[in-house]
């Protein structure tokens, strides 16, 4: 048995402890926001907060995980940024086929809440990591700097 | 072009016995039920006359003539209006377009409106460019167009019936505007919903009035928003990789490493030991490995020893192709095209004081790489058949193999179409391969709904790519510096050979797909020869965003470039000079030129190349600004694309597309190659199959032209002319032709 916390619950698994949290989330608790794209930690349509970082979720052993981590996942994200950033993907319509937008939403959360004022070199290197073959990149960038005005207002 | 072949062929049918024969209607309160629209709903769909159409674009009902309503819009008691989309949203936005089309005559509120998947269903729901249901080719707003407007408007007059009949007033003073039916003299109002039951019972009129252009409240408006904005963001948009049935198992497939490869022998003996592996399975296809999930699925697989015969298997390099093309340039090919002479046209042009010029291009194989890695859930029905859960682009092609496989009939498989996670072509295949694939392994294991799910691996190794192509080409200008002279040879692979297509899609030995967008040039060369060789190879290919587009606007459009230069001629000029017989070409290239500032002086190490095509009957320019820096590598700075699509649904999507085409263009220019050593694909994953990145993205600029043509498609056609836009603005800066792609290939991008 594992003991995982996932946006704020505690969570048993009976999986072994080299299984991704991708599959944890995706195939043992069903929680399928957070998407599988390439499992080698290249695309980022896995992207998950551990204790608030961007993590790949495809890469992260369950294992590794301590007691203390906190999962946040798509389903679970709060606050401040998350709303800015949500409603900024609204706002702008970013998303085409949407398979990676999960992973997108969470490394812009992320960005925005160590960063309110992102400039353009911030934004790539935040999101290089997040790949999307619609190539919506125009209006991700345009999104997050409107949800940094948002949350600096 | 592509559109009516794909008709022609479905009407011929699909061989192996798989005729097109009319499939039943799924149940039709099932369905109601499944969408949540309830007992009392009004359902109309456009059984009602096709207005006569320009014969270029009407669009036919194939098969007698169906008593039945066409389900494409349900107004419920809940006051939603559903509007059923019978083609695939992988990104495009077709949910949200279909669904303005119908809430547009229908005076809906757009806040009331809801999209859902049409069922399978040949009968009701064909492509009408196909005969079959499919999406492809850009057709989606164009063989909805008239349907929907009718369906809309229908069930627009049996509501205003309706509340004629409630108030006892003239049907002719009922007024309908943002969902609510009012009667303005006995002030008297009532919503969609409060009417839906009435108008339920009413006879569908037979005869519709469409609205003027000019009153259109939602088409062509920018601030409607998509229908799939909020799920999409929030992680509750269910893709068929989210799909989770009950006691569902996970199914992943060893395939052959070579194309061509079968399977030899198989020791399962460990990977059966893996934890969570239920069962291993050997298939005309692979080897499947059956388990609890997705990760015990994936190391069993690892754990497989399979050994495969390759004696039917491509076994040569790409570079060994590569030089089988050339060397079969060498002789002419099948003709495609032949006006005047080209030889002696090229030849009288150098020998008068004119220029010739030689290209060679080369064009790599390319994966989709959609981001959902491919995947379907089967379960088999008790009563025989099964049900598919998948991003579904061609429905009919689907049923139609899956009965092959389970010996049922077409209309016993039920398709249930979810949102794609992208497809760029690679969904629509002639064989349904990896939805064959699940319902083969389902059948073998018949205990549990089967999630077939490829990983990213067996997706970029998994073949159906864009053909790899080469053009060689010689063209001329005369000494005024008109273009007088043009020779093209085409090489490469049809992905219509050997398919039920083959019969009408390839022609006198050339594959329409293989020479679309140069045997058709709207440029008035007076002698025009293009000649094509089909080469046959295991590797499996198929159509690709924009399809032969993709390299034949590319090889067209580097040529001017070069020929301008030798000409003497701005690339602009060179290009509008030829264009007077084709004002809607000639229009976008003067929009995007404009609006890119086309002439103004470029600091040095900027260049900016335009390119201007037709393809799926909409009308694209774009002008491209790059930087070379000072160790020759180039960034792509800025994009501006003029569109010409007709009349426009959502501006917002079609704007969204051509940045995305724009994306999607640049992108594989700069990096994507497939390639091959002694038959095994070197590329594995996104990292080596290098995908576009936020900081390769440039800033696009979309213009689009105001227009009440019939609308066409915007999906493909922002593509074909960015990627030769940036060539032809460093070769404005290098005068170094791009002629082999990726670029990454010369060096010049990180």
């Amino acid at each position: 048995m594992v003991r995982i916390n996932v946006n704020g619950e505690e969570r048993q698994v009976d999986v072994p402890e080299d299984m991704p949290l991708l599959w944890v989330l995706r195939d043992e608790l069903n929680m399928t926001g957070t998407k599988f794209g390439c499992g080698i930690a290249q695309c980022g349509a896995c992207t998950v907060h551990v204790d608030g970082t961007p993590t790949r979720a495809c890469q992260t052993p369950v294992g590794m995980l301590t007691p203390d981590s906190k999962v946040t996942t798509i389903e679970g994200v709060k606050g401040k940024a998350a709303q800015a950033v949500q409603a900024a993907w609204q706002k702008l319509d970013v998303v085409q086929c949407g398979y990676c937008q999960s992973g997108q939403i969470m490394s812009a959360i992320a960005l925005l809440t160590d960063n309110q004022t992102p400039t353009d070199q911030d934004i790539d290197a935040a999101m290089d990591g997040n790949v999307c073959r619609c190539a919506t990149y125009v209006r991700i960038r345009a999104a997050i700097k409107d949800a940094a005005q948002t949350m600096r207002a | 072009m592509l559109h009516h072949l794909i008709r022609q062929a479905a009407q011929n049918g699909f061989g192996d016995g798989m005729s097109l024969a009319p499939l039943s209607a799924p149940s039709r309160r099932g369905f109601l039920k499944a969408i949540g629209a309830g007992a009392g709903a009004l359902v109309i769909g456009a059984h009602l006359p096709m207005p006569a159409l320009a014969a270029e674009a009407a669009p036919k009902i194939i098969g007698p003539a169906d008593p039945r309503p066409h389900a494409f819009v349900i107004v419920a008691p809940d006051n939603t209006v559903t509007v059923l989309a019978k083609h695939l949203d992988k990104g495009q936005g077709i949910v949200t377009g279909l669904a303005t089309i119908v809430a547009e005559e229908l005076d809906a509120d757009w806040a009331q409106v809801r999209g859902a998947f049409a069922p399978a269903d040949q009968k009701l729901y064909a492509n009408h460019f196909f005969g079959m249901q499919g999406t492809g080719g850009s057709t989606a707003v164009a063989n909805s167009w008239d349907e929907l407007r009718m369906a809309g408007a229908a069930a627009r007059a049996m509501l205003v019936a309706a509340a004629s009949a409630r108030w006892s007033v003239p049907a002719g003073e009922v007024t309908v505007a943002k969902g609510v039916v009012r009667h303005a003299a006995s002030n008297r109002s009532a919503t969609f919903g409060e009417l839906a039951e009435e108008a339920a019972k009413l006879p569908v009129p037979q005869q519709v009035k469409l609205k003027d252009p000019k009153d259109y409240v939602l088409i062509g408006k920018a601030d409607l928003h998509r229908l799939d904005h909020v799920s999409k963001t929030n992680g509750t948009a269910i893709f068929s990789m989210d799909i989770r049935r009950p006691g569902q198992v996970t199914a992943v497939l060893a395939r052959s490493p070579r194309f061509g490869g079968t399977v030899k022998s198989v020791d399962d003996a460990a990977a059966r030991k893996v934890p969570g592996v239920i069962e291993v399975v050997s298939l005309l296809v692979g080897v499947a490995v059956i388990a609890r999930n997705t990760w015990a699925a994936i190391k069993g697989r690892e754990a497989l020893t399979v050994t495969w015969d390759d004696a039917k298997a491509e076994t040569r390099g790409t570079d060994a192709m590569l030089a089988d093309y050339r060397k079969a340039a060498e002789k002419p090919g099948s003709v495609a095209a032949n006006k005047g002479d080209a030889d002696k046209a090229i030849a009288d042009a150098k020998a008068k004081g004119g220029h010739a010029v030689d290209g060679e291009f080369v064009f790599p194989y390319l994966a989709h790489a959609p981001m959902e890695p491919l995947n379907a859930v089967v379960a088999l029905n008790p009563e025989g058949g099964c049900t598919i859960w998948a991003g579904s682009q061609f429905q009919t092609v689907e049923q139609m193999v899956a009965a092959h496989i389970l010996g049922c009939k077409p209309e016993q498989v039920k398709i249930d179409t979810q949102w794609a996670g992208g497809s760029f072509g690679r969904r629509a295949t002639t064989n349904a391969d990896y939805i064959a694939e699940a319902v083969m392994i389902a059948k073998a294991y018949p205990k549990a709904p089967v999630h077939l799910v490829w990983t990213r691996e067996d997706d970029i190794k998994g073949g159906r790519y864009r053909p790899l192509f080469l053009h060689k080409i010689t063209a001329a200008v005369d000494a005024k510096g008109e273009l007088v002279g043009w020779k093209q040879r085409i090489v490469g692979q049809s992905f219509m050979a050997g398919t039920p297509f083959e019969a009408v899609m390839v022609k006198d030995g050339v594959d329409a797909t293989m020479v679309e967008g140069a045997s058709d040039m709207a440029y008035p060369v007076a002698n025009l020869a293009v000649d094509a060789h089909t080469l046959a190879s295991p590797v499996t290919t198929l159509w690709w965003r924009s399809v032969g587009h993709t390299h034949t606007a590319y090889a067209k459009e580097v040529m001017i470039d070069r020929l301008a230069k030798a000409a003497g001629k701005d690339p602009v000029a060179f290009r509008m000079g030829m264009l007077k017989d084709h004002p809607r070409l000639a229009g976008v290239l003067k929009l995007a030129a404009e609006k890119a500032g086309w002439g103004q002086p470029l600091p040095q190490g900027k260049g900016r190349g335009v390119a201007v095509h037709e393809s799926f009957n909409t009308y694209v320019a774009h002008v491209a600004d790059v930087t070379v820096d000072a160790k020759g590598q180039i960034k792509v700075d800025r994009v501006v694309v003029a569109v010409d699509c007709g009349e426009v649904v959502n501006p917002d999507i079609v704007k969204a597309q051509m940045e995305g085409g724009a994306g999607w263009g640049i992108g594989h220019a700069l990096r994507g190659e497939i390639t091959m050593t002694d038959g095994v694909v070197d590329q594995a994953n996104f990292d080596s199959y290098l995908p576009l990145r936020m900081s390769d993205m440039p800033v696009v600029e979309v213009h689009i032209v105001p227009s009440h043509e019939r609308p066409t498609g915007a999906g493909e056609p922002g593509v074909p002319t960015v990627a030769p836009a940036v060539a032809n603005a460093v070769f404005s800066v290098t005068g170094q032709p791009l002629q082999t792609l990726p670029f990454s290939r010369g060096g010049i991008v990180s």
